[in-house]
């Protein structure tokens, strides 16, 4: 690079302006990034712009000539119609429930797959496969393969063991939410354990060693050393397992769809439009959704940044 | 490295104290149930869709009943159903095509964020970052009433252009995190010597970039793949993508599970498969390349 700029030095004095040459360089520089840049902008952030402008507007689908300006009007009947509230609710207990257990069964399993024993390779394998299933093929699975109440597996193990008198619920009628959850869990489990043996893997070994010298026990070592070291990639992972879960269809489209109260937010706005046809509701239900992730999105940029600066300043 | 050093360092710590063997023998074995447990539902698919219906229906379990291949008949129409050709190629077409795509901009992008980067990139990064995170579910009836009126519904070069947006940020994360562990250093020299742009792209940029590129392509056509909402809403007869497919194939009449669990399975192996090759690098991906 240095060599090249006083050839253009030499050039320069040709033309009439200076700045030109410079200018010009720039633009050469930054010509790479502008069609991936101008792509993203086009496809993801003008829906957005127009969600925005739809959810003011008082339009069904199938009234499409009596559309008009409706101010926060769906804002309110958003958040006052009970279903839709409940949708919201219902997005915040499953997108909880599903990161924080997932997140204690990855550190677990993190913590077991950190150490040296017979068989490691293929333990992290099994362990990854759950979540190498396309999500709706894993939905099916549960739903159907274990849930089902006559003859899915987990009936068919409680029959075996407590024989002809062992109890048979109907998992998905008497715990809907639970059992979306718990296909779920069973994803995003490996997800969490993968960034959290990242973690553990880069702890120094030193420290430890220098802990364990001074005579400091495996829960002092995990209490002092490793969880304050593990703390951003816990943060991390429930970041973003919370972005990924907040944004699930596939799951409770499949499993319930959406009904017996597991309908969330993607689920709902998906429902309001494609079978309601209340397009500025749906906008105005979207709309939230954006605003609940932005919130989100700020914790969520804050980690990967500091993470990120570490990375760079090495 | 390190890896290996930590593990070396805690197990020779830990044989040093007496019952330590013992006590890290009982933690393999854990470990090894907790595999056994997580995996069990998956190898239990398995084992039913090489069943017959009716032995895949039972109550308890019949673990040892005949193995057959009727299921992956019925899921690939031989026995009078709908074919699922039609959808899997949709799919292979929307993943690949739209992961092409993804390549050809984020590749140039990640270099003008990491080998030769322009003025505040790391906002520009973060950008990208920022729209990854916002739902595109608040986005769909914009789209699709766009696609709608341009005759973009049920067309699956509709897909392959969202697949392309929602999955540009992670390959263009990915890419920095790649593109940057190129030395400087090599790239200069080379042009000292003389190499003009295109000789350093191919000859000095490239192979060391070339894994990064193959991880990144593995993970985009991963969520491509995966998806259902976009392809559920914008496909129909036409343009369905497998999992579309695979939500409509449960009939409420008979028994279906050995015929559910084999076609799973078959539009699931291209994910395995690009999911086990790309497996060290997934964090990495899954990440947005937060985590090495």
């Amino acid at each position: 690079m240095t060599l090249t700029s006083p050839a253009r030095a030499a050039a320069a004095p040709v033309r009439p302006a200076a700045p030109r040459p410079n200018r010009m360089r720039a633009w050469a520089t930054r010509a790479p990034l502008l069609p991936a840049l101008i792509f993203m902008i086009v496809v993801t952030q003008l829906p957005f712009v127009a969600t925005l402008v739809i959810s003011f507007l008082d339009w069904n689908a199938l009234y499409p000539d009596d559309r008009r300006f409706a101010g926060f009007a769906n804002y309110g009947e958003v958040l006052s119609d009970p279903a839709l509230r409940k949708s919201i609710w219902t997005t915040i207990l499953l997108t909880v429930t599903v990161v924080l257990v997932s997140l204690l069964l990855g550190l677990l399993l993190a913590l077991l797959l950190n150490r040296r024993f017979r068989g490691r390779a293929a333990v992290r394998t099994m362990l990854i496969a759950p979540f190498l299933l396309v999500p709706v093929a894993a939905a099916l699975l549960w739903k159907h393969v274990l849930f089902n109440p006559e003859y899915g597996l987990f009936n068919g193990i409680l029959h075996a063991i407590g024989g002809d008198g062992a109890a048979q619920p109907d998992w998905i009628s008497e715990m809907p939410l639970v059992a979306v959850e718990a296909s779920l869990i069973w994803q995003w489990t490996p997800f969490m354990m993968l960034i959290l043996l990242a973690g553990l893997q880069s702890r120094d070994p030193q420290l430890i060693e220098a802990a364990r010298m001074d005579g400091a026990s495996d829960w002092q070592v995990f209490v002092h050393i490793t969880l304050p070291h593990l703390r951003r990639y816990l943060e991390l992972g429930v970041l973003l397992g919370s972005i990924y879960i907040v944004q699930n269809f596939d799951a409770v489209f499949t499993i319930t769809s959406g009904g017996l109260g597991t309908a969330n937010l993607p689920y709902t706005i998906y429902q309001t439009f494609y079978q309601a046809h209340e397009n500025g509701l749906a906008s105005a239900a979207g709309v939230i959704v954006v605003i609940g992730s932005l919130i989100l999105a700020t914790f969520a940029l804050r980690v990967v940044s500091s993470l990120f600066r570490e990375e760079v300043s090495r | 490295m390190a890896t290996v050093a930590t593990t070396t360092a805690t197990v020779q710590a830990r044989r040093a104290r007496p019952g330590g063997r013992l006590r890290a023998g009982a933690l393999g074995i854990v470990a090894w149930l907790a595999g056994l447990v997580f995996v069990l539902p998956l190898l239990w698919m398995v084992l039913t869709s090489f069943h017959s219906e009716a032995d895949a229906a039972t109550n308890p379990p019949s673990v040892t009943a005949p193995l057959t291949l009727d299921g992956y008949r019925e899921f690939f129409g031989l026995t009078g159903g709908a074919s699922p050709w039609p959808a899997l190629i949709n799919s292979m077409t929307a993943s690949v095509v739209s992961t092409l795509l993804t390549l050809l901009l984020a590749v140039p992008a990640a270099y003008a964020l990491s080998i030769r980067p322009v003025k505040k990139w790391t906002d520009v990064l973060f950008f990208f970052l920022s729209t990854k995170m916002l739902p595109l579910v608040a986005g769909l009836l914009p789209i699709y009433l766009f696609a709608k009126n341009t005759g973009l519904l049920d067309n699956i070069w509709a897909l392959v252009i969202l697949y392309t947006a929602m999955n540009l940020p992670i390959a263009v994360w990915m890419m920095q995190s790649f593109l940057s562990e190129v030395p400087v250093a090599i790239i200069e020299a080379a042009q000292i010597d003389g190499a003009k742009l295109p000789t350093v792209l191919t000859r000095v940029v490239a192979p060391i970039a070339l894994p990064g590129i193959a991880a990144t392509a593995l993970i985009c056509f991963i969520f491509s793949w995966n998806e259902l909402l976009f392809a559920r809403v914008l496909t129909g007869v036409v343009a369905e993508t497998a999992p579309v497919f695979l939500t409509g194939f449960i009939t409420s009449q008979g028994l279906f599970l050995a015929k559910v669990c084999a076609a799973s399975l078959v539009i699931s192996l291209p994910v395995l498969a690009a999911g086990f090759a790309a497996q060290d690098k997934l964090v990495q991906g899954l990440s947005l390349g937060a985590v090495k």
